[in-house]
């Protein structure tokens, strides 16, 4: 059954040190937080890394597990951003096999969704995509109709508009 | 017994064990120091560097199986960074809310030589967040809840104890005239003999305090985590009083209570900011009313059927003229001696709140008189629980500690079996422990004096001698076996629906936690 729960994306700032991964997936795990997707980047200061979660659940679970991850002290800073006040990007590789139809799919989105054929040996293609997390749902589903093979997503990385700080 | 040091002391205990089945022995501590905040650090011994994660000989993950329940933890892997690592953990687990810190290390970093520049390196913590001063504009906020309330009600919780706020407790109470009633690990905190004490509230609080909570208009949590324990449930608990917050952990705001107002800071600074600013209540009449609640619902016991546990706890209470540091084991004599043993100071009551460990209260007084030598340490256990670390009674022995065990036997697993009674039919299951050993010749098996108590008439002398024993001592008081704790609010269920005795119709099966 699909997860109705609404979507979460939130930003931790952490000591670049071992463990902190499961110090933090255990504040989700348990409070029974599925984790949709998890990013793990350098930031500009090599001590610190910058985890970006995007996650379901209710809203009080969320404030439970921004503060207790906020807690950690290995974690910096631990906060919800939303849409409206954040760029957000993700990436995906999408394989489908190499057709004239398909060529002509992705030649007609390449404008509207960001795609570019990045590989086309041994019959199939491997599209790339840079948008939103809603853009690469969407292409997803009309890339469906052509039989996608597999699919590979970075999951979503953010920042905050303007002065403030991620 | 770490942490029966660090709450008589206030400061951390230390614990060095061995890697593998050392280090995995202790992750019940761990976890009791982590419920009930208290500073430990748990140095652990593992196999060399080159061999982690290859199933050498005794390895065990401690880092990773102990995660979910340390405050923090570390695996050293250069023995320069023991100064910081050291550091960091001692200014860690005694700060903010406390809790556990571990640290584990290999046996080749341990002998290896130290390198380094200085032994007193500069932390690197940049993430651990500093417990603030109490907010001006939120205590502010909090005073002038206050105004208006006509059955005002102060909740102690240990975060109470933690932060020594038992003296600025005492002005607010007395300034605002406002009743104070306490949870199980803050009894003392505020004296539990003081006019305005209703003593512990929840599940076997007193019937007053409970009565309390469903009648008050305002309460105020000093250091209380609103526990299921004394909310019963959270949705029906004081439906109609101001919800008022006083925690170190910004965590705990919301969690399980919705507050009106909350101040996240150290709780005496707190209490102390909140007396400047606050005016006294007319509580005449809400005072009044719970006189009348003190007087209808006591705390009771009868002693005609044989000697009842209550009694015993009773006259320990008065043979020690109720200065002894107490700690407890977990089960029903740790709720008689919370209701017949009252305490004058938090650091006098050492108990297993939140975790609720059996076997605890035995090493946590050997602890508790390592720490403080000159008192009077006094272990109330039950025979099911001191049969959990009894073990520990030749360090009480070696150690020449003259800590008095008073064993409460009822050769039962006694509040399993009262639950069992009460909701489940009376179909007992392994609750049974006819079959104890005799626990005065146990003592004396480990060169320690024993006391023998099954009467009630020879009890006051036999309690007074073993409480004046010179050295350590075990008193084995066997009392009937089917005593039950009351009052009881049932678990899943608000205050209003407590019995203050032996229901006469079938309970329903509890909604709440074990």
């Amino acid at each position: 059954m699909p997860n109705t729960d609404p979507s979460h994306t939130i930003s931790v700032l952490v000591a670049n040190k071992p463990g902190v991964l499961v110090r933090i997936a255990l504040v989700f795990a348990r409070r029974g937080y599925n984790i949709d997707s998890l990013v793990v980047s350098p930031t500009v200061n090599p001590k610190y890394s910058r985890m970006t979660i995007t996650a379901r659940g209710s809203l009080e679970t969320l404030d439970q597990i921004i503060k207790n991850a906020g807690k950690l002290v290995d974690v910096i800073h631990c906060g919800e951003h939303d849409m409206a006040h954040s760029v957000e990007k993700e990436l995906s590789l999408v394989k489908l096999k190499a057709s004239p139809a398909v060529k002509a799919f992705v030649t007609k989105a390449a404008r509207k969704f960001h795609v570019k054929i990045d590989d086309s040996s041994e019959k199939y293609y491997i599209i790339e995509q840079t948008g939103t997390t809603a853009q690469l749902n969407e292409f997803e589903t009309m890339a469906k109709e052509y039989g996608v093979v597999e699919m590979v997503r970075t999951g979503k990385i953010l920042m905050v508009r303007g002065k403030e700080k991620t | 017994m770490a942490d029966g040091y660090a709450r008589a002391t206030g400061r951390p205990g230390v614990v060095l064990v061995t890697s593998g089945p050392g280090a995995t022995n202790t992750v019940t501590g761990i976890l009791t120091a982590h419920m009930d905040s208290v500073p430990i650090i748990v140095l652990t011994g593992q196999t060399i560097t080159s061999m982690l994660g290859k199933d050498a000989f005794q390895e065990a993950d401690i880092v990773g199986i102990t995660m979910p329940i340390v405050k923090h933890s570390y695996l050293v892997k250069n023995t320069n960074d023991i100064p910081r690592v050291i550091k960091e953990a001692w200014h860690i687990c005694q700060t903010g809310r406390p809790g556990p810190v571990l640290i584990d290390l290999p046996k080749d970093i341990t002998s290896a030589p130290f390198t380094g520049d200085t032994l007193d390196p500069k932390m690197d913590i940049p993430g651990y967040k500093e417990l603030p001063k109490p907010d001006k504009h939120d205590v502010l906020k909090m005073a002038e809840m206050f105004k208006g309330s006509k059955k005002p009600l102060l909740l102690v919780g240990h975060g109470a104890v933690i932060a020594r706020a038992g003296d600025a407790i005492k002005k607010l109470a007395e300034k605002l005239n406002a009743p104070v009633t306490n949870t199980l690990l803050a009894k003392g905190e505020f004296p539990e003999t003081h006019p305005l004490s209703l003593g512990m509230l929840g599940m076997h609080g007193t019937a007053y305090a409970n009565k309390a909570i469903i009648h008050c208009d305002l309460i105020l949590s000093i250091g209380s985590r609103w526990d299921d324990r004394i909310n019963g449930n959270n949705l029906e608990f004081c439906v109609n009083a101001k919800k008022l917050h006083i925690d170190a952990d910004f965590s705990e705001i919301n969690k399980i209570v919705k507050p009106d107002a909350w101040v996240v800071a150290d709780a005496r600074e707190t209490v102390e900011e909140l007396i400047k600013h606050a005016t006294p209540l007319d509580t005449k009449e809400w005072l009044a009313e719970l006189a009348f609640y003190r007087k209808e619902f006591p705390l009771k016991y009868k002693n005609d059927r044989g000697l009842t546990a209550q009694y015993v706890i009773d006259t320990c209470y008065k043979v020690t003229d109720g200065r002894a540091i107490v700690t407890t084991d977990v089960g029903q004599h740790q709720m008689w001696a919370a209701q017949f043993y009252l305490s004058g100071r938090g650091d006098h009551w050492i108990s297993s709140g939140g975790a609720g460990t059996m076997g605890f209260g035995f090493p946590a007084a050997i602890g508790a008189q390592f720490g403080r030598p000159k008192n009077l340490v006094v272990a109330i256990v039950g025979d099911g629980g001191f049969q959990m670390t009894l073990h520990e009674l030749s360090t009480m022995f070696i150690h020449k500690l003259p800590v008095k065990v008073l064993i409460i036997d009822n050769k039962y697993l006694g509040m399993v079996r009262q639950w069992q009674e009460l909701f489940f039919e009376n179909r007992l299951s392994g609750v049974d422990l006819e079959g104890n050993p005799d626990f005065v010749k146990l003592a004396e098996a480990y060169g320690i004096k024993g006391f023998h108590i099954n009467h009630a008439d020879h009890c006051q002398d036999v309690m007074k001698q073993a409480m004046e024993y010179p050295g350590p001592c075990v008193i084995h008081a066997e009392v009937i076996k089917e005593g039950n704790v009351y009052p009881m609010v049932p678990a899943g269920k608000s205050a209003f629906h407590m019995i203050i005795e032996k229901p006469t119709e079938k309970m329903e099966k509890p909604t709440g936690s074990t």
